[in-house]
């Protein structure tokens, strides 16, 4: 618009037509509807932060323990009991799932039978049959090995299969959907460079179906370490049956509580930022799309148009 | 069916007695026979669903045979004579017999987590067992041969169709293969990346590869085959020197395929 178009009404001066738009300013479409909506965010989210700022929360008591070395080993016994279910789960579940898609319809069947009797009973009932095993089982054997299940099945080691087992029974069907989504025509162009069997495993299936297993596995892996803390019934000493103890004998249930759920963020976030560098390395040669994607989301959420 | 006795070289590379195929209750193959030479160039075509692929799987035993012999270089494929019986082969011996046989795929089959060079390496250095440096070196000159000397380090999903259709022959060849299968190999392709597929397949076939390739490139046939099969219904319905079967084609379904093809 040149000057002699202000004021409005002065000029008669026609409208410019095709061809005549170039350099013209772009005016952007407001978006009144986001200012609204954030602000309504930003206002409920003050109220809750006062909410906690004014209750009758010790917030030093949080502080003093958040390191204390009672935590702190029970946030260790969260840590192991995590890491050794997690790895149960993936051996069994990769097992498990070679298995259901086994030629073979015993082993076909077998499986089936396991994931859905282990994905079907809830963890906490699963860990409390584990514990309270030698209730029918006084004595476990292994050829000429015998012991007293009690010394066998501690806290650790029902915590162990009550969680393990669980999630090897997702973990079969996470593995088995990532091997399924690789295509056919893999397989089939390794044999044709007359790969054997088990190198077209490792070499081709496995590592793509990687790809598509790792973000599900990621929850599954979150999911274990917070489901630990149902080990505290059977008395097993992790997180949050140490700040129950705590709690017990001084009376700062919430502050306690809110201890445990601190290092439950923490831990969780460690998880996602391995996570995150683990599914780079397995999206290698898949990156072009991601990114131009990523590039185009993040231009609709800055509200530019898009090329 | 008669198949012509002198062709170029000698000893049969392939020799497929009366096949039999079935998927289910589909017969598929319902007795293809066939010869192919050392250093001949055989381009098989017909209707989808004729057979022509399953043909060519049968080959490096990506399908089973049914029925029928099927003998390459003196061997039979898939079963191993004993006592009056034919006992089917392990995995593992299938994967040797598979190892001078390179084949290329209608829809390229790289594989998408490894590089152009990744891609041709793999087949010598976990089959063949040849070293680290020695593989790179010759995944590098075939790369060059098939003109993508600027490409090693691209992974599939950087590449066009017909890029990627090159890395695959270059892949088949690392394994020093006597004979390589090809189907339909520009069927994928968009029309202008055809043309530097089949540039590459010609240079292979001017350097005395024996060749078997299901395509529906009738310039391609005339000018490179050395015979060109007519398959249809699982059964070979005609065969000869592609000019002849392509400009004079004696049975009736040829000649209908033809017609629709050249338009």
């Amino acid at each position: 618009m040149t000057s002699t178009g202000r004021g409005g009404t002065t000029t008669a001066a026609p409208p410019p037509g095709p061809g005549q738009l170039a350099g013209l300013p772009r005016v952007p479409l407001r978006h009144y509807g986001r200012w609204v909506s954030a602000a309504v965010v930003i206002v409920l989210v003050a109220l809750l932060v006062r909410a906690f700022a004014q209750g009758g929360i010790e917030w030093s008591v949080v502080g003093r323990y958040l390191t204390a070395s009672a935590i702190l080993h029970g946030l260790q016994n969260t840590i192991i009991i995590t890491l050794c279910s997690m790895a149960l789960a993936i051996v069994l579940g990769v097992l498990v799932a070679v298995m259901r898609m086994s030629a073979n319809p015993v082993t076909r069947t077998v499986a089936f039978g396991y994931i859905w009797l282990f994905r079907g009973i809830p963890v906490l009932l699963q860990l409390l049959i584990w514990y309270n095993l030698a209730l029918v089982f006084p004595t476990v054997g292994f050829g000429p090995f015998e012991a007293r299940m009690i010394d066998v099945m501690t806290p650790f080691m029902a915590a162990l299969l009550g969680l393990g087992i669980n999630m090897s029974a997702y973990t079969a069907e996470l593995v088995r959907a990532g091997i399924l989504s690789v295509d056919k025509g893999q397989i089939e162009a390794a044999q044709a460079i007359s790969l054997t069997p088990n190198q077209i495993r490792r070499r081709i299936v496995l590592p793509q179906a990687m790809r598509v297993i790792l973000p599900p596995l990621g929850n599954e892996f979150i999911s274990t370490l917070k489901m630990s803390s149902l080990a505290a019934v059977i008395t097993y000493g992790e997180m949050l049956e140490t700040a129950e103890f705590i709690y017990y004998s001084n009376n700062r249930v919430i502050e306690l509580l809110i201890v445990a759920a601190i290092w439950y963020l923490a831990v969780v976030s460690v998880l996602s930022v391995i996570q995150h560098f683990v599914e780079r390395r397995f999206g290698r040669g898949f990156q072009s799309t991601p990114t131009r994607k990523a590039r185009s989301i993040g231009r609709r959420l800055k509200g530019a148009p898009e090329q | 069916m008669s198949q012509p006795q002198t062709e170029r070289g000698a000893t049969p590379v392939v020799r497929a007695i009366d096949l039999h195929k079935s998927f289910g209750p589909v017969h598929v193959l319902r007795g293809v026979s066939l010869q192919v030479r050392t250093g001949e160039v055989l381009c098989v075509m017909g209707p989808s669903g004729s057979g022509k692929s399953t043909f060519l799987r049968c080959i490096n035993q990506l399908e089973r045979v049914d029925g029928g012999e099927l003998w390459v270089r003196d061997e039979l494929v898939g079963h191993k004579l004993r006592d009056g019986k034919l006992y089917e082969l392990r995995e593992r011996e299938i994967a040797r017999q598979r190892r001078g046989i390179g084949m290329v795929f209608q829809r390229f089959n790289l594989f998408p987590h490894m590089t152009a060079v990744g891609n041709v390496v793999e087949g010598p250095m976990r089959a063949l067992k040849r070293n680290r440096s020695d593989a790179h070196a010759a995944a590098r000159r075939l790369l060059d041969r098939v003109g993508l000397s600027d490409k090693y380090d691209a992974y599939p999903g950087q590449l066009s169709g017909g890029q990627q259709q090159r890395v695959a022959i270059a892949r088949a060849l690392a394994m020093e293969p006597y004979l390589m299968l090809f189907d339909e190999p520009t069927s994928a392709l968009d029309p202008e990346l055809v043309g530097e597929v089949l540039d590459v397949m010609k240079a292979l076939a001017g350097d005395g590869m024996t060749m078997i390739v299901v395509t529906h490139e009738v310039g391609f046939a005339r000018e490179v085959g050395d015979t060109l099969v007519f398959m249809d219904d699982g059964i070979v319905v005609e065969s000869g020197p592609p000019r002849d079967v392509v400009s004079a084609p004696q049975h009736p379904r040829t000649k209908e395929f033809l017609s629709r093809v050249l338009g």
